[in-house]
């Protein structure tokens, strides 16, 4: 087959690559992608598109069961529903393949060339690419790293058969009855808990003394909460073992040292991310590593000239936003553009009941910073919006610095406020302070006036509390 | 509740206002009786105000730098219990703090609002363009090291492509924010070296002239502005006279003061005032009236820590050298200290100025207003005199010496000065009885 030469070659067709071409594209760049699988990578085919879909439709099917017990507090009654999940999946597997044609026309539109194949580095500027109709060779002056990431493997549980990661609980064709989550990070609570309201028992298992350990106590103790009252048992301090001889059941050792089995037809393990480094010829290049992952710097150069890398492969936060934004940003350099990394945050949200959303520091973050701070909380249960959508948990919560009032950080626990992260991340990019935000007027009746108060609370004069 | 009134004393010498320039308490500070509430300036002391009540700071009348006439309001107080409003017309002897006079001015600027980049704000400024009325005119490190500097999105892009590093662009907005507008004045300004060398400073603090500094301007142009001055510059051979010192500081009694050159000069002054009169005087220009003074007051001109003050040696006609040396001494001392009262550091007919081992060639001495001279001591040193045969090695000095040439003419000036030049020279000559 004849070799291919371009200007920019991007591996990888997750959020950071695909972004990353576009761009290039735009810029009228030469560029080429290659992926193995379809478009839009972990976050688009297995990840925060689909899993979103299951949790909305796990929330939708709690709701109507709720009103068929003549519980909901609205009087609204009716029949019992009925989940078919494989329906639910068809629908979920609908919107990802709308999904992945979008990008695919995107890229087509930018005129980026895809390729579909496994890559592999022949040399710091070729590379040879499965096709199923050969290998491929391509010579590239810049070659863009996005490989991603891949769930994490228990050694004691590996994947397969009982034993399943997140990918395979967003294609499962029935609702397991009891459901053992391993790690009570973000991925296994929003999963955990959208299995509980579909109606299977939910064990999560957690070595850290809480659940979603990455953030502050006060903050994740309305998901605690909710976790309860959704049935969903959590055991902090606790170690996942085997499957049982039977294979019915999670061996445990709990907090106090003593082994406990959990019911299971599935086990979840969502104990984290690893970078995605092997089966591409990483060691035919040589590149500086931190950790396991390809270290870079803030214009993510690789070590080596001409090799970039962006997105999971390069660290924490393994988020898709991230990825995206350092892909337009190595687009716009390999352009000739001056850019690098100036991004005052990163937000992250966690799609549990309620949501979790956190810009900026914390706290105890902007605390060790060496700031002196002003933290301002505003909780839901006075807010009139809130109140109305039956979301009364959670807060607003915004911490500046005491001396200037810059806003450093803006943390939200609550129905729904996944939507105000613009705001937050916004504030904080744009170098806001306190005076800022409670001098812009927020539309009432939102659960965005809560950000304001919030602000008006660490001034000393918040209005509605 | 009741409200107490404190209103500007009257702190003597006739004053009929006096300035502001240290508030010690701000509104709803609660204060005891004697808590000292401020501090004003008249002419040459500071004042301390002291509560004569018990209460809460209710309002401030002036601010720091402001001159308030005797009798107005300046301070109210809150003051439990009593139903009837009191004015307190502030017959307490308010008490006089040269302490202050001493520390004031040296603290004072610091306080008086200096224009700072807005990253060092303290205080969070009001929220408003206030903070950034100080406008761009820091040029040095924009924000302390190791700050981030804080711009938007669009105002970093914009940066970055111009080639722009934030760090050194000084931000004008709330909590130090580089707007575009910043921006555009760093670009405007063309861009600066980042590394050392040489680079222009365009960076103009503003220090408002307050207490001490403030007192010793006005009286400045006060006396450039009215006395046509007339300045004579002799130089004086001290090489008797400095035998004469050494000798005597050799000899002297233990409990005596070291004799410095001062006393010998006040002697020499005290007698050839004797003969001219005219010059220990005090010129009531706008009443065109001379006072002349029986009673030498020689005002000996200090630099202390804090400015410029003038404590007086009084009556130097009734003090022989050794007195003049210890008065001198313990005034001297006072003055540094800031523990010399109003009443030593005014009232002055004539003076001396010395620079010391600063004390160049010859100087310009200002009058002392309304005096009508004022003898420069210049550095002394050893300088080859030609004898009328050779050069030899003398302790030579300059006098330079001005005179209000409205009341003293040049030919008197001259005089006054060739008799001090000749008691110098001659020093047995100032203990001669005539």
């Amino acid at each position: 087959m004849k070799e291919i030469s371009c200007k920019l070659l991007v591996i990888g067709a997750g959020p950071g690559g695909y972004v990353c071409a576009i761009r290039a594209g735009q810029l009228g760049i030469d560029t080429v992608i290659v992926e193995a699988g379809k478009p839009g990578g972990t976050c688009l085919n297995v990840g925060c598109i689909p899993s979103k879909a299951m949790i909305h439709a796990a929330d939708e099917y709690l709701k109507v069961s709720e009103m068929a017990e003549g519980t909901s507090p609205l009087g609204i009654g009716l029949s019992k529903p009925t989940l078919e999940l494989k329906k639910t999946v068809a629908w979920k597997d609908g919107i990802v393949g709308r999904l992945n044609t979008g990008v695919a026309g995107l890229l087509k539109k930018a005129k980026v060339k895809s390729l579909q194949g496994w890559a592999r580095f022949r040399d710091g500027k070729t590379v040879e690419v499965e096709t199923e109709t050969g290998v491929q060779v391509i010579r590239a002056e810049t070659i863009v790293i996005a490989t991603g990431s891949l769930p994490t493997e228990l050694p004691f549980l590996p994947f397969g058969g009982k034993v399943i990661s997140s990918t395979e609980a967003l294609a499962l064709k029935e609702v397991p009855k009891a459901l053992a989550v391993v790690g009570g990070g973000y991925i296994g609570l929003e999963l955990g808990i959208a299995f509980a309201k579909m109606g299977a028992k939910v064990t999560v298992v957690e070595a850290q003394p809480r659940i979603l350990p990455l953030y502050d106590a006060e903050l994740t103790r309305p998901v605690a909460k909710r976790l309860d009252e959704l049935g969903v048992t959590v055991l902090t301090g606790a170690k996942a073992r085997v499957l049982s001889s039977k294979g019915d059941a999670l061996l445990v050792e709990t907090s106090d040292g003593t082994e406990t089995s959990i019911e299971a037809d599935r086990v979840l393990v969502t104990v984290g991310r690893r970078p995605n480094v092997d089966g591409w010829g990483l060691e035919e290049i040589d590149v500086d590593r931190t950790g396991p992952f390809i270290h870079v710097d803030d214009q993510c150069r690789t070590s080596m000239r001409g090799i970039y890398a962006i997105g999971d492969v390069t660290g924490e936060p393994m988020l898709a936003h991230r990825a995206m934004a350092q892909g337009e940003m190595v687009a716009e350099i390999v352009a000739g553009q001056r850019r690098s990394w100036d991004k005052s945050c990163i937000p992250a949200v966690c799609f549990t009941d309620p949501e979790v959303v956190s810009a900026g520091l914390s706290p105890e973050e902007a605390r060790q910073s060496g700031a002196e701070i002003k933290v301002g909380q505003f909780p839901f249960s006075a807010n009139g919006r809130a109140m109305t959508l039956l979301g009364e948990s959670g807060f607003v919560r915004v911490v500046s610095r005491a001396d200037n009032h810059l806003v450093l950080g803006i943390q939200a626990v609550g129905s729904g406020v996944s939507e105000l992260s613009a705001a937050f991340s916004l504030a904080i990019e744009m170098g806001a302070r306190l005076e800022d935000i409670a001098g812009t007027i927020h539309a009432h009746p939102t659960q965005s006036e809560g950000f304001q108060e919030a602000a008006l609370k660490a001034l000393g004069h918040a209005l509605h509390i | 509740m009741a409200e107490h009134v404190i209103k500007m004393p009257d702190v003597g010498e006739g004053v009929a206002e006096a300035e502001l320039v240290e508030w010690n308490v701000k509104v709803g500070d609660l204060v005891r009786e004697d808590t000292v509430i401020a501090a004003v300036m008249t002419d040459k002391a500071t004042v301390e105000i002291p509560s004569p009540v018990e209460g809460q700071i209710a309002w401030l009348g002036a601010e720091i730098g402001d001159t308030v006439a005797v009798g107005s309001p300046i301070v109210k107080i809150d003051v439990a219990g009593d139903a009837t409003p009191s004015t307190e017309p502030s017959d307490e002897t308010p008490k006089v703090d040269s302490k202050a006079v001493a520390a004031e001015p040296e603290a004072k600027p610091a306080k008086a609002e200096p224009v700072a980049p807005p990253a060092l704000e303290k205080k969070p400024a009001p929220a408003s363009v206030k903070s950034t009325a100080a406008g761009p005119t820091s040029t040095g490190a924009p924000r302390p090291e190791g700050e981030r500097p804080l711009a938007s999105p669009a105002v970093r892009l914009r940066a970055r492509e111009a080639g722009i590093d934030l760090r050194q662009v000084p931000g004008t907005g709330p909590a130090g924010r580089i707007s575009h507008e910043d921006l555009d004045v760093f670009i405007a300004r063309g861009r600066e070296p980042v590394v050392t060398g040489l680079r222009p400073d365009t960076s103009v603090e503003e220090i408002k002239v307050v207490g001490l500094r403030r007192r010793i301007a006005e009286k400045m142009a006060l006396a450039k502005s009215r006395i046509p001055h007339i300045t004579y510059v002799e130089e004086v051979d001290v090489t008797a006279l400095e035998d004469l010192r050494a000798s005597l500081n050799a000899t002297k009694r233990p409990d005596r003061a070291k004799l410095t050159l001062l006393p010998f000069l006040m002697r020499a002054m005290v007698k050839a005032i004797a003969e001219q009169p005219q010059l220990n005087a005090l010129y009531d220009d706008e009443a065109g009236v001379i006072h002349r003074h029986g009673g030498v007051h020689i005002g000996i001109a200090a630099q202390t820590p804090s400015g410029l003050v003038v404590p007086v040696v009084r009556h130097a006609e009734a003090r022989d050298l050794w007195d003049c040396a210890a008065e001198v001494n313990r005034l001297a001392d006072a003055a540094k200290a800031g523990t010399a009262t109003r009443e030593e550091l005014s009232g002055s007919t004539i003076t001396i100025t010395s620079l010391g081992a600063m004390g160049g060639v010859a100087t310009t001495p200002v009058i002392n207003h309304p005096e009508v001279a004022i003898i420069g001591v210049n550095k002394m040193m050893v300088r080859p005199v030609w004898d009328g045969s050779q050069f030899i090695p003398r302790k030579m000095m300059n006098l330079s010496s001005s005179f209000d040439h409205r009341v003293i003419d040049g030919w008197d000036a001259a005089v006054f000065v060739q008799r001090i030049k000749a008691l110098l020279e001659t020093p047995a000559l100032i203990f001669v009885e005539t």
